[in-house]
């Protein structure tokens, strides 16, 4: 009887392992399709990056001969649409640095004066940032683009830089007011009573505070603006003023383009960001909140 | 009049300026009040520059009743309503559910699944234009890396991805996918680990199969956050040019554009700016409402996440 019994339960657990084997095989299966769904555009990217022209034409599924001349091409300028390159690259990384900066400065200024200084009607920014959120910026390009040359800002980085920090700061006053809910009142309270001015409970108490949200924002920032790809096509036309996206898409206007030259520089183009996203992952989760998905 | 009476007037005036005064100021009081304003300025200022400005000079851009008549005279422009629709319909619903339950995926706590997620959160870490550009390339009819795996391992000759509408608007969605699908699985991930382990166990304790604690658990607590993010995401998708316009570039002859698409190519390609607004703001009857649920949702439940 007891043996049966005994028989019995440990055919069971052999059934439960079975099972459970089962499920971790599925699910490595389903982890090796997910990876190479995930792979998959940037494998074809560097395959045709390590490629020589003729190869690109070839069929090839793994690169027989792989040859860095495309991006020494790159990196010695050595070739019609990539003769400004670092120039590029450089506006990319200025107007960038400026959004960062700006988004930071006015965002945290915002949300100082709604959150701790309880500006009266303060409710008014915030709506006001919600509803700039939620405004598709593809759409805002027309009148945008319009009114840029009004103000005079045509091929001017500041006009993209205009573009960018007034789409990177609704997201901005979100989370530092989010973040700010974590820093007692009782700190700016008793400044005040040792006599501190609103500015100096701004720079010596709250932005001290809110650090990490900086980090976090100002990565979202950093990387939007790189990123961005249609303000800066309609707003920059020159090829001194253009940054890495616009050159970069420039390989589109025309068939005869070697497509390894325009890989090579997209994956230039791609590693910074890349690099700076998976460094500052860490602060991103911390500011996660709804999440920068504007196209 | 006394002046005991006096006084009291007086003072009741002095506490009307006063409570006036509070209802502008707030609590702040003299030079506090100029500091708050002025840290309220530069937003204010952006936000009218380039925020309400724009948004009105769009409206008298595409004030003429005779664009629209003439917008639905072109038979582009139904294709691309159509398309929209489907576009956004499908693919932020399939990306949504497809994130939802890789959310549940990645929730295992098991040594490869970090490992995983760390590749798999890449198409969101890079930049949109060279991951599109690669993917309008890897679809190519002739010399693209998919029909070039398809003939070598299955002896298979793959369609002309780019060259059919059908065939060009699966390429779009699935881009589309592809790039956004790690960011929300992400937040989902996020919003699974708030769940308190505690209610599985005691769930556990009660008899509760893990069906059953999907579906008493799981499910309800994570409705909202889903929802929240299905309206915002649609939001962005209506807007999102880049997938499109680098996949298919709209084409074949235009059959896969959408309306963030065509109205940058009435405004700039064909040189009608007027009618590109016009395109645009086609999108209103069915962006408004969505913008008021979402309001309506974010106000009656603040986001934790």
């Amino acid at each position: 009887m007891s043996i049966t019994v005994t028989s019995a339960r440990s055919a069971r657990k052999g059934h439960y392992r079975l099972v459970e084997g089962l499920v971790e095989a599925m699910c490595m299966a389903l982890g090796l399709v997910l990876a190479i769904w995930a792979l998959l555009p940037i494998y074809n990217m560097l395959l045709i990056a390590l490629s020589d022209h003729g190869a690109v034409f070839s069929g090839d599924t793994y690169p027989h001969e792989p040859s860095f001349h495309s991006f020494v091409v790159v990196w010695t300028q050595g070739f019609w649409y990539l003769e400004r390159f670092w120039h590029q690259f450089g506006n990319s990384f200025f107007i960038g640095l400026m959004t960062m900066l700006l988004t930071l400065l006015i965002g945290t200024m915002t949300s100082f004066t709604v959150a701790r200084l309880k500006l009266r009607h303060g409710w008014l920014l915030t709506n006001a940032a919600l509803m700039t959120y939620v405004i598709p910026a593809s759409f805002l390009a027309i009148p945008f683009y319009r009114i840029m040359n009004i103000y005079g800002l045509g091929n001017n980085p500041w006009s993209v830089i205009a573009a960018m920090v007034t789409f990177a700061t609704p997201y901005a006053i979100f989370i530092f007011q989010h973040y700010g809910k974590s820093i007692p009142m009782e700190l700016d309270e008793s400044a005040r009573i040792d006599g501190a001015t609103p500015i100096q409970i701004y720079f010596l108490i709250y932005l001290p505070l809110m650090s990490p949200a900086l980090v976090a924002v100002g990565t979202y920032a950093l990387l939007l603006a790189w990123n961005e790809y249609l303000y800066q096509f309609l707003l920059l036309s020159s090829k001194d003023s253009m940054t890495v996206s616009v050159a970069l898409a420039q390989f589109l206007n025309s068939d005869e383009a070697p497509w390894n030259y325009m890989m090579a520089t997209a994956v230039v183009y791609a590693v910074p960001p890349i690099a700076i996203y998976y460094a500052s992952r860490r602060y991103m989760a911390a500011g996660l909140t709804m999440g920068g998905v504007k196209g | 009049m006394s002046t005991t009476q006096q006084v009291l007037t007086i003072g009741q005036d002095v506490a009307a300026i006063r409570r006036k005064r509070r209802a502008w100021h707030g609590s702040l009081q003299g030079s506090d009040f100029a500091w708050a304003i002025a840290f309220a300025v530069p937003y204010a200022c952006v936000f009218i520059a380039f925020v309400v400005y724009p948004i009105l000079f769009g409206f008298w851009l595409g004030s003429d009743p005779d664009l629209y008549v003439e917008l639905l005279d072109d038979p582009a422009f139904i294709t691309t309503v159509i398309n929209t629709l489907i576009y956004v319909g499908l693919g932020v619903n399939l990306k949504m559910l497809l994130a939802f339950l890789l959310s549940g995926f990645f929730f295992r706590k098991s040594w490869w699944t970090k490992t995983l997620l760390v590749i798999y959160i890449l198409p969101w870490a890079m930049p949109a234009l060279p991951a599109f550009m690669s993917i309008h390339w890897l679809l190519n009819g002739e010399w693209g890396f998919l029909n070039s795996v398809l003939h070598q391992l299955f002896n298979i000759e793959g369609p002309h991805w780019l060259n059919e509408q059908w065939l060009g608007l699966t390429a779009n969605i699935s881009a589309y996918t592809w790039k956004n699908m790690p960011f929300w699985t992400v937040i989902f991930l996020a919003g699974r680990m708030a769940i308190p382990q505690e209610l599985y166990e005691a769930a556990a304790v009660d008899g509760a199969n893990r069906w059953r604690g999907f579906r008493h658990i799981t499910f309800p607590l994570m409705a909202q956050l889903y929802l929240v993010s299905t309206l915002l995401s649609t939001i962005f998708s209506l807007g999102d040019f880049n997938s499109v316009f680098f996949v298919t570039g709209g084409g074949p002859a235009m059959s896969t554009e959408v309306l963030a698409t065509l109205g940058i190519r009435y405004a700039f390609t064909l040189g009608d700016p007027r009618l590109g607004v016009a395109a645009v703001l086609t999108s209103l009857p069915l962006l408004i409402p969505l913008v008021v649920l979402l309001m309506h949702m974010l106000r009656r439940q603040e986001m934790q996440l």
